[in-house]
């Protein structure tokens, strides 16, 4: 007999006198915690990424070439590594020199840049994520680990949802999904938190508003 | 389940050593409280509290009464999404096929994202046994793999040690490893991180094969989860060419939609945030990024004859989010060790015996390392009622009764006269005088329990009101200690 049969036989002999199933499982839990409107939504992300110590930036669309030149350049990025479907004209005005996201890149290689920017697929406002899916303008999900800096920019308020639930609800599961909320950290030593053991120690996160700022309402 | 440490203690022997040592009292009170008060914070934000914990616990019952059917359905998924799943009715066998999958890439070594399960099947030691090299890549797993020690927490394993006895063991192992500490390397936290971050990222960027774990897989999709902190877990998850998951057959959740339920309770539940730093999910393989090869072991180890205990299959519902350790006054004072298992705490108390059965000292002392006051129950977020599994063990060792054991139907013997009655008495002796009124005494408080459930109706108000308040124990620890042991190791 196969372990396969003889898990599964057990299974069901472990299950011989279980009772039958409840009524289906209630899902009266909030698909939301608390009523917003769009522009305290988008509040309430750039708060609790900024609580991770993601460091937040607010900019219009056509702002955006000139903040991410700057953010790279006060890092002193020499090089920032760039998903195949980025727009082209969000790092136009950048010094860095441009890496394409390639397969044949080993790790070594990306070890050896400076910085990552990257759009995302959803933001997570009650909790501060950001949920990158491997889109074009996100690339393979290495890129954004190995290098020590991570830019990622969001589309608000189109990207932003409020909760959790409504994260999954937008999401695809096919696809490889990385949900990212602060840099990263550890409390491993007497639960101090320190910021930055493995993954890009630096996050900053855009906010980047299709409208002019100050134009939305919910 | 091969995972008793080999020559531990009873639980009454091991924690009054515990007991007697004070540094690791005051590292582990001042984490577990540090913890504990963070976590409280972290619930009363959600004001859905007990409905996402009823969720939980509902939709947790709901896979395992059709387990079958999710396992072969998860099965599928995962085949169909380009995975190879292999099953494995205990530790040896899934040691073997893990053994055997390295072997055939050619490599003698892996990275380890922090795993329960392959912690319990003794997975390191196994690949040791075979000339490979695993190596621990979550801080503090790296931090007991160095200083050849053994974890003492589900989520902070290396909470008995503090920042200079760390920085001790990195100045004097790492070179051993891998990359040396740097010179000078002080306490601080912030250096010792570095450190380990330069120690590791070698060995991630040359890694062929990774070797992980998952909180969640779902059957639907064939979707496996793992959420961390660091950043280690997606370097081996992302980086090696190999990726091979050991998951233990109750982490199985039907649908996508689940994820919504366990990706709000068990952040705020383990490490008291609103969500940890990184959450990987993958679906078999992707074309270009990440592992071109990936296989899921499916592991029993004991899961089936827990499941077959009407009482005790609650424990299978456990996300190992750690918060009953972190309530725990028997946890907090004997520390993890004590529990001579990787699971320990409340969780452990229950969840060794029923993979590993009571034929053990250590095992058949479990049960006794409680004093039933019902802490963790209280923070548990799938609601296992631990306290009315400790109490119904209690019960087997002493009465014994029908079980299963490696499938099959059995009739255990009362513990009289072999090693495993000698370490129940040891524990709590005066039970042995009455055993029908502790019986029944405890039986009724655990009933009662579940007619007054203390997660209140409403939306939360009087959860958060009442969710850190113990109820009054069926026998506070200082009572069961001084009862027990008169006292003795009660060294302050
Ligand atoms: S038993 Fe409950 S509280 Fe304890 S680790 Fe498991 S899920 Fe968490």
């Amino acid at each position: 007999m196969s372990s396969r049969e003889r898990i599964l036989g057990r299974v069901r002999r472990a299950l011989g006198d279980a009772p039958a199933d409840e009524a289906p499982v209630a899902r009266d839990y909030l698909r939301e915690h608390g009523q917003r409107s769009t522009a305290r939504t988008v509040e309430l992300l750039a708060g609790n990424l900024a609580d991770y110590r993601a460091v937040v930036h607010r900019c219009a669309d056509g702002e955006l070439p000139a903040l991410l030149a700057r953010l790279l350049s006060a890092r002193g990025a020499r090089s920032v590594v760039v998903p195949p479907g980025l727009p082209a004209q969000w790092l136009a005005a950048a010094d860095a020199a441009l890496v394409p996201d390639r397969a044949e890149s080993t790790p070594h290689e990306l070890d050896e840049v400076s910085s990552v920017v990257t759009g995302c697929a959803v933001a997570v406002a009650e909790t501060g994520t950001i949920v990158l899916d491997g889109s074009p303008d996100q690339g393979r999900r290495r890129i954004t680990l190995v290098p020590d800096h991570h830019i990622c920019v969001v589309r608000v308020p189109d990207q932003v949802v409020s909760s959790v639930p409504q994260a999954l609800e937008r999401l695809d599961p096919a696809r490889p999904l990385t949900w990212i909320s602060g840099p990263s950290a550890t409390s491993d030593i007497e639960l101090d938190r320190v910021e930055g053991v493995h993954g890009p120690r630096t996050l900053e996160v855009v906010l980047v508003q299709a409208q002019p700022s100050g134009n939305v309402t919910s | 389940m091969s995972g008793t440490f080999v020559g531990m203690p009873a639980f009454p022997a091991a924690a009054r050593e515990a007991v007697g040592d004070a540094t690791l009292r005051g590292n582990l009170r001042h984490a577990t409280h540090t913890i504990r008060d963070k976590r409280a914070r972290a619930v009363a934000e959600l004001d859905d509290w007990a409905a996402l914990r009823e969720a939980g616990r509902r939709i947790k019952d709901h896979t395992l009464r059709h387990l079958d059917r999710y396992l072969v359905q998860l099965e599928e998924s995962v085949t169909a999404a380009g995975g190879t799943v292999h099953w494995a009715a205990d530790a040896d066998e899934a040691n073997e096929i893990v053994a055997r999958l390295v072997e055939e890439t050619g490599e003698r070594e892996v990275v380890k994202v922090k795993s329960m399960a392959t912690q319990e099947i003794g997975l390191n030691e196994a690949l040791e046994a075979r000339g490979i090299h695993a190596y621990e890549t979550d801080l503090a797993e790296l931090i007991v793999q160095l200083g050849k020690d053994r974890p003492s927490h589900i989520l902070v394993p290396a909470i008995h040690r503090n920042r200079g006895e760390i920085r001790d063991i990195f100045r004097s192992e790492m070179g051993a490893w891998g990359r040396p500490a740097p010179e000078g390397l002080t306490d601080t936290p912030a250096e010792l991180a570095e450190a380990a971050r330069l120690h590791l990222r070698e060995k991630f960027l040359r890694a062929r094969v990774g070797v992980s774990g998952a909180n969640f897989m779902v059957a639907e999709t064939g979707t496996l989860v793992v959420v961390e902190s660091e950043g280690n877990g997606r370097m081996c998850l992302t980086l090696p060419e190999t990726l091979i998951s050991v998951v233990g057959i109750e982490k199985i959740v039907p649908s996508w939609r689940d994820l919504e339920v366990f990706l709000q309770t068990l952040p705020r539940s383990s490490t008291a945030e609103r969500m940890n730093p990184y959450t990987s999910m993958w679906t078999g393989t992707t074309d270009e990024d990440g592992p071109r090869t990936f296989h899921l072991v499916l592991l029993d180890n004991g899961r089936t004859d827990t499941l077959a205990d009407e009482v005790g299959r609650q424990a299978l519902r456990c996300i190992r989010c750690s918060a009953c350790l972190n309530v725990c006054p028997v946890y907090e004072r004997a520390g993890g060790h004590a529990y001579g298992s990787v699971y320990p705490g409340p969780i452990g108390a229950i969840l060794s015996p029923q993979l590993r059965g009571t034929g053990s000292e250590i095992d058949a002392s479990l049960p006794y390392a409680s004093s039933l006051c019902g802490a963790c129950y209280e923070v548990c977020p799938v609601a296992i009622d631990i306290p009315e599994v400790l109490v119904h063990l209690r019960e087997r060792v002493v009465q014994g009764g029908p079980a299963v054991r490696e499938g099959n139907r059995v009739v255990l013997k009362p513990a009289k006269g072999h090693a495993a009655e000698r370490a129940a008495m040891r524990a709590a002796g005066w039970a042995f005088d009455r055993p029908g009124a502790l019986r029944a005494g405890q039986r009724l408080a655990s009933r009662s329990r579940r007619l007054h459930p203390r997660t209140l109706p409403g939306p939360g108000r009087a959860w958060s009101g009442s969710r850190e308040l113990p109820a009054v124990p069926a026998e506070p620890f200082r009572d069961w200690w001084q009862r027990t042991h008169g006292g003795k190791g009660e060294a302050e």
